[in-house]
């Protein structure tokens, strides 16, 4: 959505201020704008490679697979730039999806019942307790233990993969419950029509009146202001991004079969040509968008985001301003294994069941999201809206090169590739700035 | 000054790394209004005497009372609250935040909800910085691309503003030209004159001559002694710190050795 700013600015510099000048007063970090204008292009490339790649159906599909690693990579963030890393994160997320199905397929039956219709909500319930507990332990081992994060993580990819196996019996186990299964997205765990565009209106509404709400309180205290012209366009472009997005998801129709079978079970008559209904904005996307601005609020407006950044930057300022280090990093830990909760469920409510390999390798995905979404590894830099963007990046090289019928050792080696050249300009550039 | 109560009185503090005994048995007192030098040379145990009074490291004996009240102090947090703020040689800042947020570290202003209020808190330094440095216009950069000087004006801002009645200062000139090194001299006048007690480190005994009252000598862990600065001259301080005894006890011949030695 900043492409747009960009192009805008460009049009408004013939005055005597230069495209940069005007570029500053948008106050957009170059950064993510780079990094939307990359991802744009990525699209582009894939859509001249293949067009029906950019058919509404397929960036659904799309979203919902990046859903899972960018719930991660916004925790992933705040570890790292806690000088941590987890690696963890992949078997956390199995073992959690593999504790989900036990509970609905062999525990619901004979307890709670299968038709209880809070049986989901008790699953996830379960699962966030159950991440927290895992962050907990690995986050006491890391910060009271004083046991490098390295080494306790690495201890938690092999272990809890094993613990897996245990768990299961080495096999499958499935099903899930329905309800906990429209958490994966498809056609019914779908907002519809309808609520997307509401869930739209209620994003424009609010990110309107962050705009205003800020440039109040600047008034008041007499800071600078940004130019009324920015203002406007960041907002304008915001609120053109995100009801585009709801348009694209709602143009996407349930398919006839699945339509059909609606309209028999609710005594719907199918008109000709089918009964038409826009699916709207996947549940795993809106999680994802819930997530991110939960966390961009945690780490920008709560004073446990300022302590892990002001760790980051500097651990003894940190203890001398009289932070509890240890508590904060503990803290960072707890919510990494919430996050795996979440994630998950997404992962597991797609396959219908836990799988013995669910989240495989996604430490490795998530990480580099949060890298190339420009968190840095030496601690005290890193963006929540960066990690999503990050996220999308990797993610839509995997999904298109996929689409395009490369197979994954080849989608694997350009992920490589990208992921060292964008780190690699990024640290040029920085030591050029500086 | 002799009938007011000191505002801070450490008595019989010892500090040990391992064997080596960084702090022995030291008593040091500060009135308000008051700088004390505190000097002597490298290892000597000032800097380790200072970081026990601020909360940064606990002695393994000793007392401690600041108004005339014993006070336990195990760490910054306890040492804020009792109203001790320090300047570290190092400066402490987190490069990465910008000025409101390492001048609020760990005492960030919040709204009803308890989130970060970023634009009182700017609004906050922009009042203190004006003081301190008048020119002085990055708020939102990150401290990293600050210069010597105004990182030490953002380091100094954060114990100024939450009103200290004791300053710990330690080497606040090092890092200086001159002159900041002379507007820093300034700001200590005129805190002294605000009536907060201070104490100075530093390897300056320029510095220190020329701001403290009263001027204590570290040599070893222990205090040789502590003198009215002017019962002494610069050079009695300097052997003192050399030499590690008080200016009577000093032979003529180490005198003529170190004359030898200069």
């Amino acid at each position: 959505m900043t492409d747009a700013a960009g192009t805008a600015s460009d049009q408004m510099a013939g005055g005597r201020r230069s495209i940069g000048d005007l570029f500053k007063d948008t106050e957009i970090d170059l950064r993510l704008f780079g990094m939307v204008g990359a991802l744009i292009l990525i699209w582009i490339g894939l859509g001249f490679a293949n067009p029906t790649i950019l058919e509404p159906v397929n960036f659904l599909t799309f979203s919902v697979q990046a859903a899972s690693t960018a719930v991660l990579a916004t925790g992933m963030v705040l570890v790292i730039v806690s000088r941590n890393i987890d690696l963890s994160v992949g078997s956390v997320v199995g073992l959690i999806g593999m504790g989900y199905a036990v509970f609905m397929a062999d525990i619901v039956p004979t307890t709670i019942g299968l038709s209880n219709p809070v049986g989901w909500l008790i699953a996830l319930g379960l699962g966030l307790a159950f991440g927290a507990l895992i962050g907990a332990f690995q986050g006491f081992l890391i910060a009271y233990a004083e046991i490098p994060s390295f080494v306790v993580t690495l201890g938690g990819l092999l272990g809890f993969r094993g613990l897996i196996w245990q768990f299961s019996g080495g096999t499958t186990v499935a099903p899930n419950l329905p309800t906990f299964n429209l958490l994966g997205g498809g056609p019914e765990g779908s907002l519809g029509g309808t609520l997307s565009w509401a869930f739209g209106i209620v994003i424009c509404v609010a990110a309107v009146y962050l705009i205003f709400n800020s440039r109040r309180q600047r008034k008041k205290f007499g800071f600078a202001l940004r130019p009324l012209w920015a203002e406007s366009l960041v907002g304008i472009v915001s609120v053109v991004a995100v009801l585009g997005a709801v348009y694209v998801a709602n143009s996407y129709r349930w398919p006839a079969g699945l339509a059909t079978q609606y309209a028999a079970k609710n005594g719907i008559v199918e008109p000709p040509g089918g009964l038409q209904i826009e699916a709207g904005i996947p549940f795993p996307l809106v999680v994802v968008i819930g997530v991110t601005i939960f966390m961009t609020f945690l780490t920008t407006r709560r004073r446990f985001g300022r302590d892990i950044f002001a760790y980051g930057g500097n651990p003894d300022a940190a203890a001398l301003a009289g932070i509890n280090t240890r508590r904060t990093i503990m803290k960072t830990f707890i919510l990494m294994g919430l996050l795996c909760a979440i994630s998950a469920a997404i992962a597991s409510a797609r396959l219908n069941g836990g799988t013995l390999d669910l989240g495989q390798g996604y430490e490795l995905y998530v990480i580099a999201a949060a890298v190339i979404g420009g968190t840095s590894f030496a601690g005290g830099i890193g963006t929540i809206p960066g990690a999503i963007l990050g996220a999308l990046v990797v993610q839509s090289l995997q999904y298109g090169l996929g689409f395009l019928g490369f197979n994954s050792p080849q989608v694997n080696m350009v992920a490589a590739i990208v992921l060292v050249a964008v780190v690699g300009i990024d640290s040029w550039n920085r030591r050029r700035a500086s | 000054m002799t009938d007011q109560t000191p505002i801070v009185e450490m008595r019989d503090i010892s500090v040990a790394f391992g064997g080596v005994h960084a702090v022995r048995e030291v008593s040091i007192d500060l009135y308000p209004g008051e700088v004390v030098g505190l000097v002597g040379g490298n290892g000597a145990g000032k800097s380790t005497l200072m970081r026990v009074l601020s909360g940064a490291h606990r002695a393994d004996s000793g007392q401690i009372v600041i108004g005339g009240e014993a006070r336990i102090i195990n760490n910054p947090r306890d040492a804020k609250a009792a109203g001790i703020e320090t300047i570290y040689q190092t400066l402490a800042l987190a490069d990465n935040l910008d000025a409101p947020a390492n001048l609020f570290l760990g005492r960030e202003l919040v709204t009803r909800l308890g989130n970060l209020d970023g634009d009182r808190m700017e609004d906050a330094t922009r009042k203190v910085m004006g003081r301190l440095n008048p020119n002085f216009q990055r708020f939102t950069m990150p401290v990293k691309s600050l210069s010597g000087g105004q990182r030490q004006a953002v380091a100094i801002a954060r114990a100024v503003y939450f009103n200290a009645r004791i300053l710990i200062m330690d080497e606040p000139t090092a890092a200086l030209g001159p002159a900041e090194t002379a507007q820093v001299r300034n700001l200590v006048r005129q805190l002294k004159n605000e009536g907060i007690g201070i104490f100075l480190i530093s390897h300056d005994i320029h510095d220190v001559y020329d701001l403290a009252d009263r001027v204590s000598v570290m040599y070893h862990g222990r205090i040789v002694d502590t003198v009215r600065k002017d019962a002494v001259t610069t050079d009695d301080i300097l052997g003192m710190i050399i030499l590690g005894k008080k200016p009577g006890e000093v032979t003529e011949k180490e005198i003529e050795a170190l004359e030898l030695r200069g």
